[in-house]
């Protein structure tokens, strides 16, 4: 190994409230090499990168940048002490109304002794200077809007890179890029590499850290689980000890399933991908994982009307059924807990309980007219039975702690009886004492109605399924009972089918 | 002890600011009457009240209208320009047309529930932003509204462009939509105009918060993603929300024609203005930091307190604008800055 650190981070801790998101990570960047960081949903990743990026201040430990304490005041600061980030949505690294040039200059613009009159003309020679370097073939002149993602993104980094970093952290930059768009990205990535950067590359592709990973590291519950630094690089051993598992043997007795209540039969759901089915049944709770980006939403979202299938047929108690909205689903008894509670479930001008009735507002009232006593009473008692620690229904749910508003949430969709309920994710951003009450809660009322329960971590499809699937490239792969799994099996799944899966991408 | 003494004292604030937030505009009002009554002789008389009433109902009413599409998180400019667009058409169904008051108000209402499915149509599929889709209406209305009399005021027996007399006339049941008084305590107090104010502020009190319509209206305005996805049909509501905005307006218009007894075209200028100001006033009522039916109201009839006050102390006409714009201010700071502040 190159002995040349760029970055000594030691000991770093942070909490946000209660919740220790990062518990210790020790890690060291090296210059002209890069290093992947794996992690699930929730392992600290993005919290890590805030906290080199400037944007968090860590609780405890130290971050050394070559040799000197780096203590980032914010974002700005870190970029001035020559760490720089280039985030995962493309469009924050770039402004799309301007072109190239400017785009590639922009970070000049507020800097002092720069002279207040703009000359394109300068801007262009500076910029062509940046693009030579970076071998960037571009015209300058175009506007970044009309460029496609992959170019956009490779603006991106140019621009990071005219600030001549030491550290570059990329986040998940091939995620929205196809696989040739990608290795023009890695060719640049080489570059930077060779001219000395260290780097830290944030993803789950398999393709990727083959092609440019030179150890990875991997995260998992606020701490580093793995380090893999010697050739070969074992991929399938980064991704057990990503996902972990052992460390809960939730004690699943695993129940006889009853009829059938949704089945689907040669369902694809991206035009490349294979043709699977599914089955459904009363009384069972099964298990969705896989690794993120790998068709695990695209399905809920499937089941429940809000994108159509390219192809096959799905039945509902025996009948053709066929969503068209997210209400036509509700009407025929199939709900969906979406994932990302911020953005896609909590009203947060609401109260607890107009938060957990806000889809069922038709059964407590008549005529439209809301009178509060059924539906308080309601909101009562799923408070009571999922341990919602508040003072009274009438709590703004902004109040809540997370895994209470979660719990919220959770109580929601289990207000009303269905036939088939789907959780995206119910287990995203709680602690491990909500996560236990939410999967007791879920195996405890999933007799009357078939249960599909949505994660990317192995642990928690563990704790709280009868019956787990596996999920690569948008279709199933792999069917597991939950009593004495093999983990081992299920693991190289969610690992090797990825792996076939992003080598069988087509390329654009 | 200190420590002790330190937390109980932030507590004691803490309780002050919320209560301050809560009711300080309901006792900024009641200090104004306390203190117009003290300074302006015959300012608490029957009369008084019902003037000011009087003034700000076809505001209030605009008002009560545009809170419904503040509610779903959109927004409305057109309103004034429905009502004066409503006012001509009622004149010009009537004067030029002979045609009896029910068409005149049918005709209108259905200027209003139109222009405000155009609106919520540009705005929810043509993806339109809200205060531009309005903006636009507001000055094609603005124009249109002119174009069929080519810019002149409608009255009894004005010359249409083709040389003929218009034939027809208000009818006297129009009129009596702005000018009968109904008998309250004292005889002949409460204009008509006042009584629809106060119909529509309790059907638009109980809509919005007392049935499963307006809430979903609020859930929309707070996270419409997440209304959608808990089965809300978000585009119809929002396009609703746009049709109750714009037949709200039609009606103030209505009113307005029937108090003037006139098509006239210079009238209205003010109502966008006034009616924006007070459902954001509104905002501040009761610490609600939301739009709300009651605040709308209290929010208009504040603006027409103060008014009527400083006029009867003898302030000049012009400064109205500056003290309706001196209350907006005023209030946004309670509704952000100070509830921001109290962690909500």
């Amino acid at each position: 190994m190159t002995t040349n650190v760029a970055l000594a981070i030691s000991g770093i801790t942070k909490a946000f409230g209660t919740n220790l998101v990062l518990r210790g990570v020790d890690l060291d960047l090296h210059a002209g090499q890069v290093t992947v960081l794996m992690g699930a949903n929730g392992a600290g990743k993005s919290t890590l990168v805030k906290i080199i990026g400037g944007v968090h201040a860590p609780d405890g430990g130290e971050m050394r940048l070559g040799g000197a304490p780096f203590r980032p005041a914010d974002p700005a600061g870190a970029i001035r002490a020559g760490v720089v980030t280039v985030h995962q949505s493309i469009n924050d690294g770039v402004i799309p109304d301007l072109d190239v040039a400017t785009n590639l200059v922009l970070d000049r613009l507020p800097g002092t002794g720069e002279p207040h009159l703009f000359k394109p003309g300068r801007a262009r020679t500076i910029a062509a200077e940046v693009a030579e370097r970076m071998g960037l073939a571009l015209d300058l002149r175009a506007m970044v809007r009309d460029l496609s993602l992959a170019d956009r993104q490779m603006v991106a980094i140019a621009r990071a890179m005219a600030r001549e970093p030491q550290v570059m952290i990329l986040d998940e930059p091939t995620s929205s890029l196809s696989d040739a768009e990608a290795r023009r990205l890695f060719a640049l990535v080489d570059r930077l590499r060779d001219r000395g950067v260290a780097i830290l590359y944030i993803s789950h592709r398999t393709s990727d850290i083959r092609r440019i990973a030179d150890r990875i590291i991997a995260l998992r519950d606020g701490a580093i689980s793995g380090r893999f630094e010697t050739e070969p690089l074992d991929y399938e051993a980064a991704v057990t000890a990503m996902l972990g598992h052992g460390l809960t043997e939730a004690g699943i007795e695993a129940r006889p399933a009853g009829a059938e209540v949704l089945r689907a039969d040669g369902l694809r759901l991206t035009p490349a991908g294979r043709p699977f089915s599914l089955s459904l049944h009363r009384g069972e709770v099964v298990a969705l994982t896989g690794l993120i980006g790998t068709g695990k939403t695209a399905l809920a979202e499937t089941l429940v009307g809000l994108r159509s299938p390219v192809a096959g047929r799905l039945s509902l108690a025996g009948r053709p059924y066929r969503p068209r909205s997210i209400r036509e689903a509700i009407a025929a008894g199939v709900f969906l807990s979406a994932k990302d509670r911020a953005n896609n479930a909590i009203i947060p001008a609401f109260s607890i309980f107009q938060n957990i009735s806000l889809p069922f507002l038709a059964r407590y009232g008549r005529f439209g007219f809301l009178t509060g006593g059924p539906e308080r009473k309601m909101a009562r008692d799923q408070i009571d039975r999922l341990g919602i620690v508040c003072q009274g229904e009438r709590d703004p749910i902004l109040t809540l702690s997370g895994g209470n508003q979660q719990k919220s949430v959770v109580a929601r969709w289990l207000s009303q009886p269905c036939r088939l309920l789907i959780l995206d994710e119910p287990f995203q951003g709680v602690d491990i004492r909500a996560r236990r009450d939410i999967g007791a809660k879920l195996r405890e009322t999933a007799g009357d109605r078939a249960t599909l329960v949505l994660c990317a971590e192995l642990d928690e499809a563990l704790e709280v399924a009868d019956r787990i699937l596996v999920m690569a490239d948008h279709t199933l792969v792999g069917a597991h009972v939950n009593t004495d799994i093999d983990l081992d099996q299920v693991l190289s799944q969610i690992a090797t089918h990825a792996e076939a899966a992003s080598d069988a991408r087509p390329s654009r | 002890m200190s420590v002790d003494a330190q937390t109980d004292a932030a507590a004691r604030t803490e309780v002050l600011i919320r209560f301050g937030i809560r009711y300080g505009f309901l006792i900024l009002l009641v200090g104004l009457l306390i203190f117009f009554h003290f300074s302006a002789r015959g300012f608490t008389s029957p009369q008084s009240a019902a003037f000011i009433f009087q003034s700000v109902a076809i505001t209030a009413i605009l008002a009560l209208g545009v809170t419904a599409t503040l509610v779903v998180g959109g927004f409305d400019l057109s309103i004034g320009a429905v009502a004066t667009t409503t006012l001509m058409a009622s004149a010009y169904v009537m004067v030029v047309w002979d045609q009896p008051a029910l068409v005149a108000v049918l005709f209108c209402l259905g200027i209003g529930l139109l222009v405000g499915f155009v609106n919520g149509v540009l705005v929810v599929h043509m993806r339109v932003p809200d205060l531009l889709a309005t903006l636009g209406m507001m000055f094609l209305l603005i124009g249109l509204q002119r174009i069929p009399t080519e810019g002149r005021s409608i009255s009894r027996g004005m010359t249409l462009p083709d040389g003929t007399t218009a034939p027809g006339s208000f009818s006297e049941g129009f009129l009596a939509l702005g000018r009968h008084r109904f008998d309250f305590f004292v005889d002949n107090l409460i204009p008509a105009s006042v009584v629809v104010m106060i119909v529509l502020g309790i059907v638009m009190y109980v809509f919005l918060e007392f049935t499963r319509h307006g809430r979903m209206m609020y859930a929309i305005g707070s996270n419409p993603r997440a209304a959608e996805l808990a089965g809300v049909p978000v585009r119809t509501y929002k396009i609703v929300a746009y049709m109750i905005s714009g037949v709200f307006a039609s009606i103030g218009g209505i009113l307005l024609a029937a108090r003037l007894g006139r098509g006239d075209i210079a009238s209205g200028n003010n109502l966008l203005l006034d009616s924006v100001a007070a459902a954001l006033i509104g905002f501040a009522v009761l610490g609600a930091a939301r739009p709300n039916a009651f605040g709308t109201a209290v929010g208009a009839l504040f603006v027409g307190i103060l008014l009527q006050g400083l006029t009867m102390m003898n302030a000049p006409y012009y400064t109205q604008d500056f003290v309706k714009g001196a209350v907006l201010v005023v209030a946004l700071v309670f509704t952000f800055a100070l509830s921001h502040r109290a962690g909500r």
